[in-house]
């Protein structure tokens, strides 16, 4: 009727002149739909009783729907592995937050290149060690018999204990193991953030008589906040997911009143004993809480810092 | 002449806390220095040494009853070899379409007239804090026909979203937008603005996440772990499970002078069988490190 063409006629004018931006991005929306979406919607097996006959559609109702959840709440197995799974990563995130900032902090203060390039290159090894190997690695140095432990012990004449098969190790082992191997690595988006600052600030503070701690207390670490606001919430959207490999790794039946988490109490169900509707119950459970945890974490960031996600 | 005296004591007083200052720093960063690279300098010279050198403490600093052993039982070990080679052709492989599947999508997420970019991008953010959970995964991965194939190790996971945000910022920072706009007068389209303009103005960011994407190829386990029953086609970190760890839990179980000979073989490759899987993603790693820093970490934050 008018000349004038509506929206939508524009936007397929649009989509029409730059169908070459969808073609590019077709190859992973694909994928994405094949195996990150079209699992979601096996997420229904959890409210089934799932056979592998019958296909996730075909496999009949539970009887009643929360029958896996009941199940899982009344497990033993429930508090344990729900307070290990709470307890490795509130602890790794407390305990690993500082340290990158502290060391980001430290590289930016130091003026000596070649000292600085070194360090930088050391501290970022180990990121790249496998958690295999880490494991490994833990079980070698930790080894009462032979490996640092031992020796060191055997310097004071005394006998090392076996912290790999020890519940109450394996916490503290988790999580300082897990800073080794990524203080470095982790400091390097606060470098970038640091990277930013405007030289002019320094400069009056200078004028101002501020010394070089001062300075460090009052100009850099401020800087570094928002980056440690968005940190902090994608590591609470995490809280939940805390790596299978590694605790898995470690796991032996002497840690494992302490090893044993959602994940992997997720993976002996479903892989090794096929309980496949249970496993996906306790599945779907921890990835609900996860959900919460970060909408809440990045709400309250947002009213407290106004820094957050969306 | 009473504020030249003032700024003379002052002075004198910021070399002092200056001074104070870079001893603090700088020792500190020294013992940090001793506390990542001992543990691992450790292992070098153990791969170096005899067991039982190792065992009775005897190695500290240099390599305890020097024997290449170790080494000879890893170039032994045939089941590694096979295990390499597979970590081998999957990274390549992984790391070929981890950058063709990736790349693209950061590129058109970080055009502004895309139109449908806000529901595009929420589909590839959701998918970071939702997911259907192991056991729908790999009940999909196996109507496939995917599992227990070596296609499963680099086709279904390439798509990174971590490695699409830093790409997709990276292109929305560093690209300036009037490119785009002088290249469609000039008749240019998008397919090939991409491949001759926006990929070569990128290298930074394309050899970061090459990086990133190879490292996470040689050191994967959970996949290979899932999906794979096969012996030929596991990667190399399941037979350093096994090596490491597995065999680990059960020596000590045997006894006699076989068992004993077992151990000691198995202890060798503890250390050499580290030092040979880890060598090679480590020497690769400080050619790409000089662009950690040049604005694309940055990218990791700014999503």
């Amino acid at each position: 009727m008018s000349a004038k063409p509506d929206a939508f006629e524009r936007k397929l004018r649009m989509i029409g002149r730059n169908w070459g931006l969808y073609l590019l991005i077709l190859p992973s929306v694909i994928l994405l739909i094949l195996f990150a979406y079209k699992p979601m919607y096996g997420i229904i097996m959890a409210f089934k009783d799932y056979r592998n006959a019958l296909g996730i559609m075909g496999s009949p109702w539970a009887e009643p729907w929360y029958k896996h959840f009941e199940r899982f709440f009344s497990s033993f197995q429930f508090v344990n592995t729900l307070r290990n799974t709470l307890v490795l990563s509130f602890y790794g995130l407390l305990a690993g937050f500082p340290f990158p900032i502290l060391i980001a902090l430290g590289l930016n203060q130091m003026r000596a290149k070649k000292f600085k390039r070194t360090f930088q290159t050391i501290s970022y090894l180990p990121h790249f060690i496998s958690t295999v190997v880490m494991v490994g690695l833990l079980s070698i140095w930790l080894s009462p018999g032979s490996g640092l432990i031992g020796n060191i012990y055997r310097l004071f004449g005394a006998q090392a204990p076996n912290l790999m098969g020890s519940a109450g190790a394996f916490p503290h082992l988790y999580v300082w193991s897990d800073i080794w191997q990524h203080v470095g690595w982790n400091s390097i988006i606060y470098l970038a953030a640091l990277a930013g600052v405007d030289p002019s600030l320094y400069e009056a503070a200078t004028v101002d008589g501020a010394s070089r701690f001062q300075k460090l207390i009052y100009i850099d670490l401020p800087m570094l906040m928002p980056t440690a606001a968005i940190l902090l919430i994608l590591s609470a959207g995490n809280i939940m997911n805390i790596g299978f490999e590694k605790a898995y790794l470690m796991q032996t039946p002497l840690n494992s009143f302490t090893s044993a988490i959602i994940p992997t109490y997720v993976y002996e169900l479903g892989i090794r004993n096929a309980q496949y509707s249970y496993s996906a119950a306790v599945n779907l459970f921890n990835t609900v809480i996860n959900l919460i945890l970060l909408v809440t974490v990045n709400q309250v960031t947002r009213k407290t810092s106004g820094n957050s996600l969306w | 002449m009473d504020a030249g005296l003032n700024q003379k004591t002052k002075n004198v007083r910021d070399i002092r806390s200056d001074l104070v200052f870079n001893i603090v720093l700088y020792s500190l960063a020294a013992i940090m220095l001793v506390i990542i690279i001992y543990p691992l300098y450790f292992i070098i010279i153990a791969s170096f040494s005899d067991p039982s050198a190792v065992t009775n403490g005897r190695v500290w600093f240099w390599p305890g009853g020097f024997t290449l052993e170790g080494y000879q039982a890893v170039f032994e070990h045939e089941r590694l070899w096979i295990g390499y080679r597979n970590t081998i052709v999957y990274t390549l492989m992984g790391t070929l379409i981890g950058l063709v599947i990736n790349i693209p999508a950061a590129y058109v997420l970080s055009r502004k007239d895309l139109v449908f970019r806000k529901f595009l991008t929420f589909m590839f953010l959701f998918v970071m804090f939702f997911s259907g959970g192991l056991i729908p995964t790999y009940l999909t991965v196996r109507d496939f026909g995917l599992d227990n194939t070596w296609l499963v190790m680099v086709l279904p996971f390439s798509v990174s979203i971590y490695n699409v945000i830093v790409a997709r910022t990276f292109f929305q920072t560093s690209l300036p937008a009037d490119l785009w706009d002088a290249a469609q007068i000039d008749g240019c389209g998008n397919l090939r603005f991409f491949f001759t303009v926006a990929v070569p103005l990128s290298k930074a960011v394309i050899a970061v996440i090459a990086l990133w994407t190879a490292v996470y190829h040689w050191n994967s386990y959970f996949n290979a772990l899932i999906y794979l029953r096969d012996e030929n086609l596991q990667p190399l970190q399941l037979i350093l499970r096994n090596i490491l760890i597995t065999n680990q839990m059960q020596s000590g179980l045997g006894t006699g002078e076989a068992a004993a000979l077992m151990m000691r073989r198995a202890n060798l490759m503890r250390y050499s069988s580290i030092i040979i899987s880890t060598v090679p993603i480590m020497c690769f790693y400080p050619f790409v490190q000089k662009h950690f820093n040049q604005g694309v970490m940055i990218g990791a934050i700014k999503g």
